[in-house]
């Protein structure tokens, strides 16, 4: 009988009843611990994402001390002007303008890179295509019909799809490529939006450095702590028969 | 001796208060079975996994806001502006969730050594109550970070009510405050989440435990210690529960620890099913995620629900999955208490159960598709089947002699010349070539794979698997 079961329970899992949708995420190689990179990931951020999207659960401030750098340099090189020290990365876009311009308020983005993943990030923001058919001209192949225009057009340059029929005879994209370089070569691209993912995962738990700091310490603790209580426990269970 | 201050003050206590009657009572006089093993550890760990909620939800309190505009940002803002905020939050999302597994763990004891038989059904009956209690605590505190998740669970869960004929609509109606899930029935669930419930669980847990020292412990023999007693009426397979079992349950809490500040440390998401990735997304009404899935602790029941085609038909099976538990006591016909004395029937059905068990939890994490659905039925049938059936299986199976007194377990220690013996025939030393390594003494050779000698550990383990289901 648990044979039987066994054998379900197997060809449940090898046949992928279960298995997810869509499309294969690259692979974001970021280095938390890389500070230069997260600091470039602030400065694009504030470029090319905070005239829509809000970073509110992150301060100036809390960047400034978690990576290790000025204050003030921080307020001169990262924020925009007249920000203060102690501000949430607030966008200038209010909600009744956006519902306007694209028919929704754009989220919020404190909390992205945990709601996906940095993968999913990454693949993402590299992958926008022109789409005559869509308002603003740009599709994208992980977020189908999303909101957002391509705000990288000008350093990555525009991508076409590239169609291929299906065995069911309906065309799907195959893959991107790019057809009008921009300003920045592939390679720099790839490193631009590395950082910027790069800084959204920190800014989803800027805590996880600390936290992975202080949690060597602690287990060492409870394994001395364990050590002693087990020899405790021998000493006083040595007269039990 | 001379009395002091202090002595007068604390005899002063003691005269009007009996402190040193509870203590030995509880602690010090109360005897415990000797033989326990390490399924024994789950009772005092759920017991401190209820401390560290209590003070870890007392303090988040400090700082959470129960309401609609406010929740989801204070959450977040416990997570990067108070002082350790991210450690208290961490250790009550995971504190949650190791919970219910020390639960789970200290339930299957209770049902393997027979821990609900005669004369301990009514302990049984108040941790049964419990359980309910904390699933009614866990589903309530999991709304309160007002995510996707918790909105999407909670409208989910609630509207099941509305599945009761005649008053259901009216009755999630009156359980929301509201016609969804909304700021009315935040503040509710948060008075429930902190006050309520965690009340009805402390008095629980003290009924649980008064109720269990009255009759005595039991132990993976199932045999009675209190039938063989000294000439002082101190059972002779019986050890004081204080130092004995403080000191050994504290090796228990170590082993725990360690776990649960790696999973706070290094990955309290447990990728997704501690802390779920929707749940990062603020609650938004007007947006059903696509795959709305409650946490790991709930699934089984989850998928029974699921697995009935009628809605009404689902919650009463969901319901019914977890009141069969209250009747196990009267179920189990059998006269042997553990699983070492009963029957191949009983052994066999309780292997089935665990894996229907385990493996309903998993189709509950996944989408409803109609195969998914197909293999939750079977496994609900197999769920119940475990319970309805227990009068009939149980009555008959041969049970073997239970030994009159205890027998001796055998400690992890002396476990370790048999686990040496079974890796040396399972590799072969050959020597290094090359270079002679000083580094440890007689490692001229190095121990390599033997695949003939795995093989016989291998079928040796099988045939004993085998053997311990007769």
């Amino acid at each position: 009988m648990k044979t039987i079961i066994l054998s379900i329970l197997l060809l449940v899992l090898s046949q992928g009843v279960f298995a997810g949708e869509g499309v294969d995420l690259q692979q974001a190689n970021i280095d938390p611990e890389d500070r230069a990179s997260i600091l470039h990931g602030a400065k694009n951020f504030v470029t090319y994402c905070l005239g829509c999207h809000s970073l509110k659960h992150i301060r100036y401030q809390r960047i400034a001390q978690d990576l290790r750098i000025d204050e003030m340099k921080v307020l001169a090189d990262v924020a925009p002007q007249g920000a203060s020290m102690y501000d949430p990365m607030h966008s200038a876009m209010n909600a009744h303008d956006s519902n306007k311009w694209f028919g929704i308020q754009p989220p919020d983005l404190s909390l992205i890179a945990r709601s996906r993943n940095p993968d999913w990030l990454y693949t993402y923001l590299k992958s926008f295509y022109a789409d005559p058919k869509k308002p603003l001209g740009t599709n994208n192949l992980v977020f189908k019909d999303v909101g957002m225009p391509n705000v990288f057009w000008q350093v990555q340059g525009e991508q076409h799809a590239k169609l291929k029929l299906g065995d069911d005879g309906n065309e799907t994209i195959d893959e991107l490529e790019l057809v009008e370089p921009g300003t920045l070569s592939e390679q720099e691209f790839d490193i631009l939006v590395t950082d910027l993912v790069n800084f959204l995962a920190y800014v989803g738990e800027p805590v996880k450095q600390d936290r992975e700091r202080i949690g060597k310490y602690v287990i060492f603790y409870l394994i001395m702590f364990l050590v002693i209580a087990y020899l405790l426990k021998k000493e006083y269970w040595k007269d039990v028969h | 001796m001379k009395t002091t201050r202090l002595t007068t003050c604390a005899n002063w206590f003691l005269d009007r208060f009996p402190l040193t009657k509870l203590w030995n009572e509880h602690m010090a006089h109360y005897y415990a079975p000797k033989n326990f093993n390490f399924w024994y550890f789950f009772g005092s760990l759920a017991l401190m996994v209820l401390v560290n909620q209590i003070l870890t939800g007392i303090l988040l309190t400090m700082n959470y806001k129960p309401d609609a505009q406010l929740a989801f940002d204070s959450v977040e803002y416990i997570m990067r502006d108070v002082n350790w905020g991210w450690l208290v939050r961490y250790m009550h999302s995971t504190g949650a969730s190791a919970f219910f597994i020390v639960i789970y763990l200290h339930m299957f004891r209770g049902l393997i050594y027979g821990s609900y038989k005669h004369p301990r059904e009514l302990i049984w009956i108040f941790g049964m109550l419990l359980f309910l209690a904390l699933m009614a605590e866990a589903f309530m505190g999991y709304l309160l970070p007002w995510g996707q998740m918790s909105y999407w669970g909670a409208q989910v869960i609630i509207s099941l009510f509305s599945a009761i004929p005649i008053v259901g609509d009216d009755l999630s109606l009156w359980i929301r405050g509201d016609y969804v899930v909304s700021d009315a029935t935040l503040n509710r669930f948060f008075a429930f989440h902190v006050i309520a419930v965690p009340l009805a669980l402390v008095m629980l847990v003290f009924l649980h435990i008064v109720a269990l020292h009255e009759v005595g412990s039991n132990n993976p023999d199932g045999v009675e210690i209190k039938k063989y007693k000294d000439k002082e009426g101190i059972p002779l397979d019986g050890i004081p529960f204080h130092p004995y079992y403080t000191v050994k349950d504290l090796v228990g809490v170590g082993v725990f620890l360690i776990f649960f500040a790696t999973i706070i440390f290094y990955l309290p998401e447990v990728g997704g099913f501690f802390l779920e990735a929707d749940n990062f997304v603020p609650a938004d009404p007007m947006k059903t995620p696509e795959h709305i899935a409650p946490l790991w602790y709930f699934t089984p029941f989850y998928a029974i629900l699921r697995a009935v085609p009628d809605k009404f038909a689902g919650v009463i099976a969901m319901f019914g999955s977890i009141a069969v538990l209250f009747l196990l006591p009267w179920l189990d016909r059998s006269p042997v208490k553990s699983v070492r004395y009963r029957g191949s029937i009983f052994k066999k059905a309780l292997a089935l159960f665990v894996v229907s068990f385990v493996a309903l939890g998993y189709l509950g994490t996944q989408p409803a598709t109609p195969s998914a659905t197909q293999f939750a039925r079977f496994f609900s049938l197999i769920y119940f089947g475990f319970f309805l059936l227990m009068p009939i299986y149980t009555r008959w199976e041969k049970a073997k002699p239970v030994p009159s007194r205890l027998t001796k377990p055998l400690s992890a220690v002396e476990l370790i010349p048999a686990l040496r013996a079974a890796l040396n025939e399972m590799t072969v030393a050959a020597p290094i070539q090359g270079h002679q390594s000083h580094t440890f003494i007689g490692s001229e050779f190095r121990r390599k794979p033997n695949p003939e000698g795995i093989r016989n550990v291998l079928v040796r383990l099988a045939k004993k698997i085998k053997a311990s289901f007769d």
